[in-house]
């Protein structure tokens, strides 16, 4: 008998299994088609303060393997989704689910955070500072040190919840990304959130997206993500959440063997609804083929020799 | 929503660039007319939505247009192909208020989906009408699916190589119907959503969606509730609805 749970930021989850934000709703259209409790956790659609419409349409092209979005945090602002979602939650969820918090200031992301502090519902707190479809936030913050420091620092001092800091993929460099967060007191980190892509439509002559880029994600960004938690493993001591294309246990197990410590599955539900629930299935067969008991005990086990 | 694979029985051309796929395969998801299927089509990252065109004795109808990468390879397919299909998507047409004289209004491949409709209204007793419109004769499609239900159907052609020259919205100016179905372009839903004379009317769009089961935000429009999914809360949406 395997074991597969594992700890994120003090709180412990069954399996390291937790769908990504932006695509997995607030969990009841999957909720509808099999029990979610056999999920770790699972992390909310980013949430602003106030609703948000989103982009125009197009808001959804194709890649070789992988989907493009700029949906661009549509939500219903972070009041309804207290009000609504989180009691419709605890109606077919047990566990805490992960609440992703997006701002175009510092001050809405203290806002939107103090308030899904005082949800006992929400485990973690997940800080979008790596949205790229949406402009004067999001990404705005994610794309430098200091941005990214300001971000932490301001949510870390306002809330008692874990403080985890997604970051984004498009940069430079995501060490010093990383290592600023954790000097302002993340308690953890999420990578990668998507890759700024384009597609182009030859009989237009013009972008596919209603707003020209969006962010690529699915099994093409999978091989980036294991290299950046790689990265971001060597230069900080906090926990990671490796996120990126990843769509079977192998995929787990190689992300955790790259430094993560829980793993998100996004593109994936997208065309299989039931992937997240087919991974956490498939996780104790695959642990065996490798000789694994405990799943914890390969978290960074790549960086080893 | 239920997820089955079905194995392609019969792959035929009915028009230039129009394919009519049947698929063998548990069909009990799909529960009304007007709900869509969402193909996983190898070779592709996502699924494609396509409007159901029947679901009866385990044969899934598919009618698709070859628009592009996905639709060139999944109308290409041969029998004994097996697909991953998603059925039962969206809310489809409600049937509870049709009346007695319901106008079905299809447009190009906006028509195949309406015959299960139209053979559900017939069973439930009513009496309706069916308006098509093409760009032309060549084009036309279902007519005599159609007819085997005892329906003549009212033709438009763009060009006038078949029946009436113009826009089956012409169809609305005769009146006396009880309420209209629709399914086509968006420009031939919203001149019906101001035009139709009558306090029941279902519009099935079309959108470009990412997942077609509510969680990917892709595929959202304006209505006057606020943000809605074409996918799930739709396709269907009522008169006065959609903000065009």
């Amino acid at each position: 008998m395997v074991n597969t749970s594992v700890k994120l930021c003090g709180e412990e989850l069954k399996n390291p299994i937790i769908p990504a934000s932006g695509t997995f709703g607030y969990g009841r259209e999957f909720a509808g088609i099999y029990d979610l409790n056999c999920l770790g956790s699972f992390t909310l659609k980013g949430t602003t303060e106030r609703p948000r419409f989103g982009n125009p349409r197009p808001r959804i092209a194709e890649g070789p393997s992988g989907i493009l979005n700029s949906v661009g945090l549509q939500n219903p602002g972070v009041d309804t989704v207290i009000e609504r979602e989180l009691p419709a939650i605890a109606g077919f969820f047990s566990g805490k689910v992960v609440a992703n918090i997006c701002g175009f200031s510092l001050g809405e992301y203290v806002r939107v955070a103090e308030k899904f502090d005082s949800c006992p519902q929400v485990g973690w707190l997940e800080v979008n500072i790596s949205c790229p479809n949406v402009h004067g936030g999001g990404m705005g913050f994610g794309t430098t040190a200091r941005g990214a420091a300001e971000v932490t620092r301001a949510v870390r001092r306002a809330v008692k919840k874990p403080v985890i800091v997604k970051l984004t993929p498009n940069v430079t460099d995501i060490c010093e990304i990383a290592r600023a967060c954790e000097a302002e007191g993340a308690d953890g980190l999420s990578l990668i959130n998507t890759v700024l892509a384009m597609r182009i439509d030859p009989a237009t002559r013009r972008p596919v997206l209603g707003s020209m880029t969006g962010g690529l994600s699915g099994p093409a960004v999978f091989p980036l993500a294991v290299r950046m938690v790689w990265q971001v493993y060597e230069t900080v001591g906090i926990p990671i959440i490796g996120m990126g294309g990843v769509r079977s246990a192998a995929d787990v197990i190689e992300l955790m063997l790259a430094g993560a410590t829980a793993v998100g599955v996004g593109a994936a539900n997208l065309v299989d609804p039931f992937a997240s629930r087919d991974i956490v299935s498939a996780l104790p067969e695959e642990m065996d083929k490798f000789g694994i008991e405990n799943l914890v005990d390969i978290i960074g086990g790549a960086h080893n020799g | 929503m239920k997820q089955g694979i079905f194995t392609v029985i019969k792959n035929e051309q009915l028009a230039p660039g129009v394919h009519r796929l049947r698929l063998e395969g548990d069909t009990s998801g799909v529960t009304s007319p007007g709900q869509f299927a969402d193909v996983l089509i190898p070779g592709c990252f996502l699924r494609r939505p396509f409007s159901v065109c029947g679901a009866e004795g385990g044969v899934l109808t598919l009618c698709v247009r070859n628009t592009g990468r996905g639709t060139a390879l999944l109308t290409a397919s041969s029998p004994g192909a097996r697909l991953d299909i998603l059925t039962g998507l969206g809310n489809g047409f409600d049937l509870s208020a049709a009346g007695e004289r319901p106008l079905l209004m299809g447009g190009g491949t906006g028509s195949p989906p309406l015959y299960p409709l139209c053979a559900s209204l017939l069973r439930l007793g009513a009496r309706p009408g069916v308006a098509l419109g093409y760009p032309s004769a060549e084009a036309a499609l279902y007519l005599d699916e159609f007819r085997s239900l005892g329906i003549e159907p009212e033709v438009y052609t763009l060009d006038g190589s078949l029946g009436m020259t113009g826009l089956p919205t012409q169809a609305l100016r005769a009146g006396g119907y009880t309420s209209v179905y629709a399914c086509g372009p968006l420009p031939m839903l919203a001149a019906i959503d101001r035009e139709a004379d009558c306090p029941v009317v279902q519009l099935s769009l079309e959108a470009r969606m990412g997942c077609g089961f509510g969680a990917c935000m892709g595929c959202t429009i304006e209505t006057k509730d606020g943000p809605r999914r074409v996918c799930k809360d739709g396709p269907v949406f009522g008169k006065g609805e959609v903000i065009w």
